[in-house]
């Protein structure tokens, strides 16, 4: 029980650490909310084309922009979570004082990106989503469970975007600069997970395949219970397998490295 | 100002060599900013594949603003965008190190970690803007051509405006450097639509108060021979350079300003 406690411990840490940058919050909420003017013009200006594009209608539609502008930093679809500091911590040796510690490397990551992705939840989640509410007609759920079936899936997803980034962190134990990687998985990141269109917008076998990535469990699936498109139970079962596949494979990939690690010392 | 121009020239050139040490690396990632930047052409393409037409405007129409806002923003992130890093500076204290030297903090700032890299967003841009104008119909004229280097030109004076603007306000915001995110790329995300898509309030604004729409859609229309946004006068088309101008002009002063404020953190 006391190994809770203390994962508990470093995910308020996490949670409370993001806290600390007021200023920071405020630009990324009016970031988001231009990011997400624009896209409500262009996919109006798409679903006036073609109605029912996707199966959306445009309130739907609209509404997809405003949960992908607030669950953007709480999924960390382009990276942007834990991970930078953890690739950090293996370029510069650091890593070897985690590895010392009486704690579980990839729970402690976990707990920490918890309590930070927790945090945006909140404070950039809300205010955008608020705004676009009060701005545009949106199609939301009026029952409490919809909303809750929604929370559900937005904590999977998180889940699936840890798995994701701590992969991609864990490829600085033979890359060391994991620049490289981070750049392209964060652009693949944003274009997978349907955050410039949705993926059931995406035609044919390329659709059919991004549908089935992992990143389509970011956004695309969590929106899909809350506008009622999707069966929660069967997008719950997609985002737990890739979860645990993700997690499971992470912690094999994890063993790997700590046993042939070098630390870098200086 | 030549001084200025001198020091950008040979920090610039520092780190091209420094950059150039690491061949495979500099490779890489500059085929990872020009696959980032190809992701969104990708998007219009994949709207394309389920529309003929989005605002009234065709693919090779939309290619055509696409490219032009792009290879504009481009050269202007190439440039200036080490400027966003200016909050990090000075959160950190290292921004006195520039303060001391005897050349401007400007063109110090602008050079820090000149990226080459950033060629990859131009050679996408210009890719996208060499289809459009093999697939657009386009009736030239020889002031239409006179217009098209100019247009890319200014517009990248435009953006230039904003990268200093926006960081001048990093003086007094620090960590708020986000929000500039939202009209340059934000801006540039803007552009690459027509403007017939979005609500005219919006383009009132980004012709009036942020003059984005001076950098592709007032010329751009015009060349095209499509319907001037606002109903404004075909002239318009052409008033992208001393927009550019001014533009630079204010954000000089405000940069100015910003310096002037500045107090170290004293580390």
């Amino acid at each position: 029980m006391d190994s809770g406690r203390l994962y508990l411990a470093v995910g308020v840490g996490g949670f409370r650490r993001y806290a600390t940058y007021r200023a920071a919050m405020v630009a990324g909420i009016f970031t988001n909310t231009v990011f997400g003017l624009i896209l409500v013009y262009t996919y109006t200006a798409l679903w006036d084309e073609r109605p029912q594009l996707g199966g959306y209608d445009l309130a739907q539609a609209v509404t997809y922009v405003w949960v992908g502008q607030s669950l953007f930093k709480t999924l960390a679809n382009g990276g942007g979570g834990v991970e930078g500091e953890l690739m950090e911590r293996i370029r510069t040796g650091d890593i070897a004082v985690d590895l010392y510690r009486p704690a579980d490397l990839q729970l402690w990551w976990l707990a920490a990106d918890l309590g930070r992705s927790s945090f945006e939840l909140l404070a950039r989640g809300v205010p955008p989503f608020v705004l676009g509410a009060l701005l545009f007609d949106l199609a939301l759920p009026t029952d409490a469970l919809t909303w809750l079936a929604f929370l559900v899936a937005v904590m999977l997803a998180m889940l699936v975007s840890f798995g994701i980034r701590y992969l991609v962190a864990l490829s600085a134990f033979w890359l060391l600069d994991g620049t490289g990687v981070a750049q392209m998985v964060m652009f693949v990141g944003w274009f997978c997970s349907g955050m410039i269109l949705p993926l059931n917008v995406f035609p044919g076998l390329l659709g059919e395949i991004v549908r089935a990535l992992p990143w389509s469990a970011l956004l695309q699936a969590p929106a899909d219970v809350l506008l009622g498109e999707g069966d929660p139970l069967g997008t719950y079962a997609f985002q737990a397998m890739w979860a645990v596949l993700l997690l499971a494979v992470g912690r094999l990939v994890q063993g790997m490295a700590t046993q042939r690690v070098v630390v870098q010392g200086g | 100002m030549l001084d200025g121009i001198r020091t950008y020239r040979m920090i610039s050139a520092m780190w091209i060599r420094s950059t150039m040490t690491y061949r495979a690396s500099f490779a890489m990632t500059t085929l990872g900013n020009f696959t980032a930047t190809a992701f969104d052409f990708v998007a219009i393409l994949l709207m394309f594949s389920r529309v003929d037409a989005l605002g009234g405007y065709a693919l090779p129409e939309i290619a055509f603003l696409y490219g032009l806002s792009s290879v504009a923003f481009g050269l202007a992130d190439l440039g200036l965008g080490s400027m966003e890093r200016l909050g990090r500076r000075v959160r950190d204290g290292t921004l006195d190190t520039l303060l001391v030297r005897p050349a401007p903090v400007l063109a110090q700032m602008a050079a820090d970690q000149f990226g080459l890299r950033r060629l990859g967003r131009v050679t996408q841009g210009t890719m996208v803007l060499v289809y459009a104008l093999a697939t657009v119909d386009i009736d030239w004229t020889p002031l239409k051509l006179l217009l098209m280097p100019v247009m890319i030109l200014s517009g990248a004076g435009i953006f230039a405006a904003v990268f200093i603007a926006g960081a001048a306000f990093q003086f007094v915001a620090k960590d708020a450097s986000e929000v500039q995110n939202a009209f340059t790329y934000g801006g540039t995300t803007l552009l690459q639509y027509p403007p017939t898509v979005f609500a005219t309030e919006l383009v009132r604004g980004v012709t009036f108060v942020l003059p984005l729409s001076f950098v592709n859609w007032l010329p751009a229309t015009y060349v095209l021979g499509r319907p001037i946004p606002l109903g404004l006068p075909d002239w318009v088309a052409f008033l992208s350079p001393p927009v550019a101008v001014a533009c630079c002009a204010l954000a000089g002063l405000a940069w100015r300003a910003g310096l002037r404020s500045y107090r170290s953190t004293g580390s």
